[in-house]
């Protein structure tokens, strides 16, 4: 109980959008069931779903959006993203991810990171994701710190306030723990122990005030609710035998609740994933051996796990964790190519959408309020032009929380600018 | 003695040269003794096209690479080559045929910005092969004497249906060393692949990362300003070299050469004389419009041609002065952000220089990136068209096509299927601007060299042994 209130409170209530919508004659991939249901509607009222099917009647007050016969889905949820904390990358005064000269690790929470405003969020948004899971990077230690859902609507911008711990294994975590696995599962382990310490006692609890220490107070009271499972570590790594090694931490610390972000060889032990019932965070596009702890990596992965029975959310490749979170669709089209060819694994379109939408909401613990189009969840849903994840798409309306967000972002307004289309007598800076 | 590279390093072992009955050759064959001349080509390609078979493809989807499209059409190919293309070909007795039905055939693609080999798979310190980041001028430097013929990401580019990549030096110098075009077959060796005959390139680099880094050692440049001038320096040297040598060469051309006119030989200097000699290619990095509009000016000021602008973010910006000047502008679909000139990143990048009648050219820069060049065409295809524009799906193949062979110099050659060209050809199982398409067949010069059907994939050496041996990846 003390859990649930403590989650409730770090979930930010979004005051209500009074609005009535009905979205009608949709293809509605409600993702709740397999089919979408055609010709149906969804009706939207102050910011949650209040009835979704083929036979609803819309209320005379409802503003009614024609889907002109496209899809309408939930908003995308990108399982794993830096969005809304960098405005560019090579800039270092608004690159938020990472701190790797600060005494603190775990403790970090990145919410005062946001920016809402911030250019990425709108050009993501009007592709047709609306949540966002932001990590921050590890930098000084192998715990990254706090990370949060971000909502990338145009009301309260943080869903889930501490929503995660972020924790780098792998060949990045032995060379943050100073140099080899050996030395990466020592400090796990006195991490957790120093943890588990403070949360017996945190009045009694010395450490982290001198010199020298290796777990501040601060680091302490995080990674407390880590080893409660009070929130989940989402555990970056790659390699077959470092999953398994993960996987077996569950034994010490039984309630652990783990997500695996990244597990490039995860489809090689799938069966020992989905005997764990850990969920997987991973990119489909990723099929080359980029390095030793990635020799078995394939577009087959994210299939093979699915398969296997784990859960997946498709997540952005690392090069588009910041700006490119709008290109999951076309990872998902990807996964069900992949199926086409011979020594492919046969992942249906039905799949591929959830792993955009439910799963990542599920993995991130708010499958009762995001992730599929039902009665009594939030109002995140997207109309498309076509086919979701299909290249030549885009998104026609979009609502987060039951509000509909222009789709305009700086990106749209140079396009406009500089339209060849568009003739100008004055230089171009006059027109906007 | 093993080139004239080397001999020329040393004037006396030149002159010790000079009486010899039988002098030593170049791996090119050519002779050494008398006065020497500089071998333009030491490291020459030895790829030949491997075995095919005469093959019919029947009742396929076409698009051509230069702008055209057949529904149910016909591609013969024959010797290494394609022999006709239309709706129905003459196809002689014995061919091999394939039903296209449902499917489409396209040139092989071809990927203008590559670092595969120079920076493989695994991504590890020892294979960071592909930048000389000592100095702001590395035009001595060949991308060729690093690329690792064993990095897997050339066969993940074969599924994808590259059959030419480019591969380029990094961007950190201004004059960034020599590129390479291959063919993407399997090899032991670079020459292996090497594209015969095909032009050199130079690689240059405005903007950001010069100046920063030769700025942060405190060395020229640390601006904008200084890239300029720094090139602006250099090329006043190459064209005093360039006399120099046509002055030599005109001499031994008369007859009237003597040892002692011999110029001092400068790797670098050559190929910079090459350049303004129109015979190596500027691939020029760049991405803000203001840049590549100076750019443009410095060439014209020193007589030579930029053929290439690669990222080219802002090329939408001034579309039309592209276009005047005769300069292809190679992209990325949708990459924005990272840095400061690349804040300026749209969608409709490639379809606005399209439209304004620009050469239009869709790069990866990526390992993952050229795997699906036809999925990023498609992506700008799209956003084009919702911008308002109207341009067909067969045009846009040309950004992958003709567009691509053109910024390589290689459009006589491939970019397109007209008979008589290379018989580099994909046959997709769908239409390969759809996100569900894969190349299902590519042949290179004729020859089959990837078949997802008959799992007919390469292995690098790399993989062998190694967990997911041989999977479809």
């Amino acid at each position: 109980m003390k859990r649930l209130l403590s989650l409730l409170a770090l979930t930010i209530a979004t005051p209500a959008f009074a609005e009535t919508v009905a979205i009608v004659n949709g293809k509605v991939a409600t993702i709740a069931r397999a089919e979408p249901i055609e010709n149906g509607t969804v009706l939207i009222r102050d910011g949650r779903i209040v009835s979704v099917g083929s036979n609803v009647a819309v209320p005379a007050d409802a503003r009614v959006v024609d889907a002109g016969g496209g899809w309408v889905t939930p908003g995308l949820f990108a399982g794993y993203s830096r969005v809304g904390i960098v405005e560019v990358d090579a800039v270092s005064g608004t690159n938020d991810i990472q701190a790797t000269s600060a005494p603190y690790a775990a403790a970090i929470d990145i919410a005062p990171a946001v920016n809402p405003l911030t250019t990425a969020i709108a050009v993501t948004r009007i592709e047709g994701v609306t949540r966002a899971a932001v990590m921050p990077d590890a930098g000084n230690d192998i715990f990254g710190g706090q990370g949060l859902v971000l909502s990338l609507g145009e009301g309260t911008p943080i869903t889930r306030q501490q929503a995660f711990q972020y924790i780098v294994m792998g060949e990045d975590g032995a060379r943050l723990a100073g140099g080899s696995r050996g030395a990466l599962f020592a400090r796990l382990a006195d991490a957790f122990a120093e943890a588990a310490a403070y949360a017996r006692n945190p009045a009694g609890y010395g450490y982290g005030r001198d010199r020298g220490s290796l777990l501040k107070r601060a680091d302490a009271a995080a990674l407390a609710k880590v080893i409660s499972g009070e929130v989940p570590a989402v555990v970056s790594v790659n390699r077959a035998s470092d999953i398994v090694n993960v996987l077996a931490l569950k034994k010490a610390y039984p309630r652990l609740r783990l997500i695996l972000a990244g597990a490039a060889e995860g489809w090689t032990v799938a069966d020992k994933i989905a005997a764990a019932g850990v969920p997987v965070l991973a990119s489909v596009a990723p099929n080359l051996p980029e390095s030793f702890e990635a020799l078995a990596a394939t577009q087959s992965n994210v299939g093979r796990m699915i398969r296997a029975g784990v859960k997946v959310a498709i997540v952005p490749i690392g090069r588009d964790l910041n700006h490119q979170v709008r290109l999951i669709p076309q990872q998902a089209g990807n996964l069900v190519a992949q199926g086409r060819i011979p020594g492919g694994v046969q992942v249906s379109h039905a799949e591929a959408l959830a792993a955009l939408t439910r799963n990542p909401a599920e993995i991130f613990g708010l499958g009762g309020e995001l992730g599929t189009l039902e009665p009594g969840k939030r109002a995140d849903v997207v109309v498309w032009s076509g086919d979701p994840i299909e290249l030549a798409s885009a998104p026609t309306a979009l609502f987060i929380d039951g509000r509909e967000t222009p789709l305009v972002s700086r990106q749209t307004k140079l396009r406009d600018r500089y339209n060849p289309l568009k003739q100008d007598t004055l230089p171009k800076q006059y027109s906007r | 003695m093993k080139s004239l590279v080397f001999a020329l390093a040393s004037a006396a072992l030149l002159s010790a040269c000079a009486g010899q009955q039988e002098g030593p050759k170049t791996a090119a064959g050519k002779p050494t003794r008398d006065l020497p001349v500089i071998d333009k080509n030491p490291f020459p390609s030895v790829y030949k096209p491997y075995a095919s078979q005469p093959t019919l493809i029947r009742g396929v989807n076409i698009y051509d690479g230069a702008g055209g499209k057949i529904i149910g059409g016909e591609v013969l190919l024959v010797d290494g080559k394609v022999a006709a293309i239309g709706q129905s070909v003459a196809a002689p007795e014995g061919v091999t045929v394939i039903d296209g039905a449902g499917k489409w055939v396209t040139p092989g693609v071809i990927d203008v910005h590559s670092h595969l080999g120079n920076y493989p798979s695994p991504s590890v310190e020892a294979h960071q092969d592909g930048n000389e980041v000592t100095g702001a001028n590395t035009a001595d430097v060949w991308a060729e004497h690093g690329v690792w013929p064993q990095d897997p990401g050339f066969t993940r580019a074969l599924a994808g249906g590259i059959t030419t990549l480019h591969i380029l030096p990094g961007s950190a110098n201004l004059f960034g060393g020599r590129g390479v075009s291959l063919r993407n077959v399997p090899g032991r060796t670079v020459q292996e692949m090497k594209f015969p005959g095909a032009p050199y390139t130079l690689k240059m680099a405005c903007g950001e990362n010069p100046k920063r880094v030769y700025g942060s050692r405190n060395q020229k440049p640390g601006s904008r300003m200084g890239n300029i001038a720094v090139d602006r320096a250099t090329w006043a040297k190459a064209q005093e070299y360039d006399r120099k040598w046509d002055e030599y060469e005109g001499k031994v051309k008369a007859g009237s050469a003597a040892l002692k006119d011999v110029p001092a030989r400068d790797i670098a200097m050559d190929t910079l004389r090459g350049v303004l000699d129109g015979e190596i290619l500027v691939q020029n990095h760049c991405y803000r419009a203001d840049e590549m509009a100076l750019v443009l000016d410095m060439a014209k000021e020193f007589g030579y041609k930029v053929t290439t602008f690669h990222h080219a973010v802002e090329a939408y910006k001034i579309a039309d002065l592209l276009k005047a000047n005769g300069t292809c502008a190679a992209m990325w679909a949708d990459w924005w952000g990272f840095k400061m000139e690349a804040y300026d990143g749209i969608r409709e990048n490639l379809p606005f220089v399209h439209a304004a009648g620009g050469c239009a050219v869709t790069h990866s820069d990526d390992d993952l990136g050229i795997q699906r060049l036809n999925q990023e065409t498609a992506k700008a295809l799209a956003d084009g068209n919702r911008a308002g524009l109207d341009i067909k799906p067969e045009a846009a193949w040309t950004w992958i096509g003709i567009n691509a062979a053109k910024a390589l110099g290689l459009d006589k050659e491939i970019g397109s299927l007209a008979p008589g060209k290379r018989a580099d050809v994909v046959l997709w199982n769908g239409d390969p601007l759809s996100v569900y398409a894969k190349a299902e067949k590519v042949w290179i010069d004729g020859a089959l060299m990837f078949d997802a059907l008959s799992r007919m994939r390469p292995v690098s050496d790399f993989e062998l042994g190694q967990p997911g041996e041989g999977d479809p990846k």
